[in-house]
């Protein structure tokens, strides 16, 4: 063994060690999200219901008045003077103001809210770290097995969430989720998926793998983040539709704790299909490199090959999703149902496609 | 947004046309034949009917990816049907085999073009039209609109107006005074990307179904220093599309000089190939200069319009046979096939022209296995331990008798036919089999002659593809992307300006907007338009200042331009 690959497998090492501890951060960023939402149960908030169940006045009216931001990049008085423009949701929408977040009106909550969000900056800074370590002790893009695919994909995913939140997104509502699924998704890569590191073989060495693999990474994690809106989004739109009938079957104490918390239903559903419109065309792109590849090389871009089948067959789910939401009729859940199938095609075609069936794509190591 | 929707606003066509998106009607058609013929038309073309045929075609695409496919991989669709012996019979008439071919699978696709095609035109049409026209006027009541806002100013309406029109100017929007207002129009970029993105679909269809049509994809092995030219009757093997002809293959060859392969040497990935490159010497045309070149995995060969691929690699040793009167019978290398990552391999070598000791005629026959690096042990017997040549040993079993190749059946060249061949056996009576390195030579028993292992040389296989039509799906897929991006990232928005003298004398001014119901940035937009038309029409201070909870009804009547220092939660 000569220097290089000492240094390299020392690297590797070193990448393990980062991913182990950021695992670690995250369990104390999941515990602060926990606490977040505990405290958070204490205050009662109940504005969603006052404002489905107040009678005609506020559908009469049926404006929420938006106060808009100032440009606040000059900073100078020129820009200080904003008009209150008001605003009124499409007609038979319900009217409903977004939950406070997790942490409701509670300071204690809300402090924890914080730490959590500081805990998950953390342990993504370590966990790119990782991914990063483990790019340098192989020489090469790390994404070359589904150990290093589900690592990046995770760290991804975490980085998209905190882009949104520095970009003044109100979405700390998914940080509880996230860094829930981010800690399965690790412990599966660490147990099951672990590949010590290595070369690639012959077939994957190609700058199409940087270009192709790296979108499909992105667009998963941040389709991702588009589904986890989408299945909170009915959860929701369920709760305020209960509410809505006061007469009917009425929610939990438990759902309403968690759900009133949470964005509208309205909020939710826009989230959702802004995440995923804005992700679909680089889903696309990531498809039409992948056939350039292919072509070059294995002499045909488009084979059918069962990878190449699943990839095509989320885009079409995704792009019915966007058909549905254009079709009268088909907004709203049942929109939202083709969201959830074309996301559970995408992770098919990540994990049901390497494990259960063969093809030219299988990954080595599984 | 459907003109169903804009209607119950009351918004009238002012709220029309946001989108060229066909509105869905399910009211049943008008008596006749005509009448029914439009009304399946209207189906087949409305979003509805789309949307449940893209959910089909994803759909159907399912089984072909859990079941064998015989475009994909032949041999496999055969492992298949011998294994399971009911069911392949019932997923062959179900074209489970062929699922992108198939009949039921092309019927969706069909449909869902016909669809699209049906939608697009009049799409386009629409489209132009819109283009062609003006923004729509003013709504009667602008506070109806999802976005408001109104303030009051001594400035004179027609000012205000004015003014209005050339800050939409400015902001790139379509604009016109109407009335008592300002039209004004934005984003038509988005339909025109929705359309660019449908028609792209289109190319792509049609430059996949030129590239099937006419394609052709060949398969050839080279042993060092040979070489091959593009005539059909060059391949091993040859496939190609129905209107393929073979007066189309391009004139080209190459021959192969020198093929390099390196493997990791050690830890875990031992064996694990790092590099395959073949270096060829090319010619294209009548005339043909030569052209030296190299062909990687990721890297094939650009040649007269076609590409060449590196396949695979192997070992083909060189060996002499001589005849039992000392005789050569045989001279050449024989190309063995890999069977393993450490390519142990195997072949045969067949000489129909041979005379024994006693100058009878005959036939002989050998079945090798090659191991390119030699090892021993219990368990496997014999076998390589490395894909290098680092200790290259033949194994050969030797036959005589009829090789059965006058028969007329043709033969696969790696397959001995036995069934008339006798082994030889060796003094003690034993099979006869022996191991030989490079310059070593076998005697084969009773004088019948030697084998003799002049040395190993390398083969590579090519595939050569012709695939018409994928720089226009290539295109194709392109322009998709970016009508793609511009439908999805382009907001079409209408904005009104209306400005109008009220009963004490000042002027009342109204903005309001319209878009899609995904835009959140139309408020802001708003909100900075009323801000750069502040010059032109300051504000005067609102008798309800500092009134919250506003309604639209109390938004009318004044509302001061307020500074934003609490910013919204929602922002
Ligand atoms: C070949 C299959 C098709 C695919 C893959 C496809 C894909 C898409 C996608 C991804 C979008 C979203 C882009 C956007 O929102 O602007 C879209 C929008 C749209 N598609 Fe298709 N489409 C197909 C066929 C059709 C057909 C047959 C029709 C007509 C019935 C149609 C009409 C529309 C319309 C009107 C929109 C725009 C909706 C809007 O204004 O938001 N498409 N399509």
């Amino acid at each position: 063994m000569n220097l290089a690959t000492a240094a390299n497998e020392n690297l590797a090492d070193i990448s393990n060690v980062l991913i182990y501890s950021a695992m670690a951060v995250y369990t104390l960023a999941f515990l602060a999200h926990i606490a977040e939402w505990v405290f958070g149960s204490r205050s009662r908030v109940a504005r969603t219901a006052a404002a489905l169940t107040e009678p005609a006045a506020a559908a009469g009216s049926g404006s929420a008045p938006v106060t808009v931001r100032t440009g606040g990049k000059g900073g100078g008085a020129a820009v200080a003077e904003r008009p209150r423009v008001v605003t009124r949701s499409v007609t038979g929408a319900r009217d409903v103001p977004d939950g406070p977040g997790a942490a409701g009106d509670d300071e204690q909550g809300d402090l924890y809210g914080r730490i959590a969000v500081s805990l998950t900056v953390l342990a993504f800074l370590v966990h790119a770290g990782g991914v990063v370590a483990r790019a340098l002790s192989v020489e090469r893009a790390p994404w070359g097995n589904m150990y290093e695919f589900s690592t990046t994909f995770s760290a991804v995913a975490v980085g998209a969430y905190l882009v949104l939140l520095a970009s003044g997104k109100p979405v700390r509502w998914i940080g509880l989720p996230l860094v829930t699924t981010v800690l399965l998704d690790l412990g599966l890569a660490v147990t099951v998926l672990y590949t010590a590191s290595d070369q690639l073989v012959p077939a994957l060495h190609s700058y199409w793998l940087w270009i192709h693999v790296s979108c499909a990474i992105i667009s998963g994690a941040v389709f991702y983040l588009g589904a986890v809106g989408t299945l909170l989004y009915l959860f929701r739109d369920r709760y305020e539709a209960k509410l809505a009938v006061p007469q009917g079957p009425q929610p939990g104490a438990f759902a309403s704790s968690v759900l009133e918390r949470l964005p509208s239903a309205a909020s939710l559903d826009k989230f959702a299909y802004r995440i995923n419109a804005v992700i679909f065309p680089l889903w696309t792109f990531t498809i039409i490199a992948g056939a350039i590849w292919a072509e070059a090389a294995w002499g045909r871009y488009w084979g059918w090959d069962p990878k190449e089948v699943w990839s095509f067959i989320t885009w079409v789910a995704y792009a019915c999703y966007l058909h549905a939401r254009a079709t009268a009729g088909w907004k709203g859940r049942k929109a939202a149902y083709l969201a959830l199938i074309a996301f559970a095609c995408f992770l098919f075609n990540y994990y049901g496609v390497n494990i259960f069936i063969t093809g030219k794509h299988s990954y080595a190591g599984v | 947004m459907t003109k169903v929707e804009t209607e119950e606003r009351g918004l009238g066509e002012a709220g029309a046309q946001l989108s060229t998106a066909p509105s869905d009607s399910l009211h049943a058609p008008a008596l006749g034949v005509i009448g029914w013929a439009r009304w399946f038309w209207r189906q087949l073309t409305s979003m509805r009917v789309a949307l449940l045929l893209l959910f089909l075609l994803s759909l159907a695409s399912v089984p072909g990816s859990l079941v064998p496919q015989t475009a994909v991989d032949a041999t496999k669709v055969d492992a298949f049907k011998a294994k399971h012996e009911t069911l392949a019979p019932i997923y062959d008439s179900l074209q489970l085999f062929d699922v992108y071919s198939s009949v039921w699978f092309s019927a969706i696709y069909i449909l869902l073009f016909v669809s699209l095609i049906g939608c697009i035109v009049p799409r386009s049409w629409q489209f132009i039209g819109q283009l062609r026209g003006r923004p729509p006027a003013a709504p009667r009541r602008l506070d109806r609109l999802p976005a408001h806002t109104t303030w009051r100013t001594r400035a004179e309406p027609g000012q205000v107006l004015e003014a209005a029109q050339r800050v939409m100017r400015r902001r790139r929007f379509r604009s016109r005074i109407s009335g008592d207002a300002v039209a004004a129009e934005k984003g038509y970029l988005r339909e025109a990307g929705n359309l660019v993105f449908h028609v792209a679909l289109i190319v792509m269809l049609v430059a996949f179904a030129v590239g099937q049509l006419w394609k052709s994809e060949g398969g050839k092995l080279i042993v060092d220093g040979d070489g091959f030219s593009n005539t059909l009757t060059q391949y091993d093997d040859f496939k190609s599309g129905a209107l393929f002809d073979q007066e189309d293959l391009a004139p080209f060859g190459f021959t192969l000089h020198g093929f390099d392969a390196s493997y990791e040497r050690g830890g875990p990935q031992k064996g694990t190939p790092r590099v395959f490159r073949a270096h060829v010497k090319s010619w294209e045309g009548a005339d043909g200069t030569e052209r030296r070149s190299t062909i990687e995995v990721n890297r094939p060969l650009d040649i007269a319009g076609d590409r060449v691929y590196l396949i695979g690699h192997g070992y083909a040793p060189v060996i002499t046979v001589k005849d039992g009167q000392g005789d050569i019978a045989y001279q050449g290398a024989v190309p063995f096939l890999p069977q393993d990552g450490n390519l142990s391999s195997v072949g045969v070598v067949k000489v129909p022209d041979y005379r024994d000791g006693n100058g009878k005629k005959e036939q002989l026959g050998f079945q090798g296995r090659f191991m390119p690096t030699f090892a021993l042990d219990r368990v496997r017997g014999p076998h390589s331990s490395f894909p290098a040549l680092d200790y290259p040993v033949l194994a050969v079993n030797a036959f005589h008798g009829d090789l059965g190749v006058d028969s007329g059946v043709p033969q696969n060249v790696y397959q001995l036919e036995t069934r008339n061949m006798k082994q030889f056996k060796d003094a003690d009576g034993d099979l006869f089999r022996k191991f030989l390195r490079p310059g070593e030579t076998v005697k084969l028993p009773g004088g019948a002659g030697s084998l003799r292992l002049d040395g190993v040389k390398t083969w590579a296989s090519f595939q050569v593809s012709h695939q018409p039509a994928k720089g226009l799906a290539l295109g194709g897929a392109v322009a998709a992307l970016a009508g793609l991006s511009a439908s999805l990232f382009i907001q079409r928005r209408r904005v009104w300006v209306r400005a109008v003298r009220g009963k004490d004398g000042t002027t009342a001014v109204e903005i309001a907007g319209l878009g899609r119901s995904e835009s959140t940035k139309l408020p802001e937009e708003l909100a900075d338009l009323a801000v750069e038309l502040q010059p032109d029409a300051p504000a005067l201070p609102s008798p309800e200042d500092g009134a919250s909870g506003d309604t639209a009804e109390s938004a009318e009547s004044a509302v001061t331009a307020e500074s934003a220092e609490g910013e919204g939660a929602r922002a």
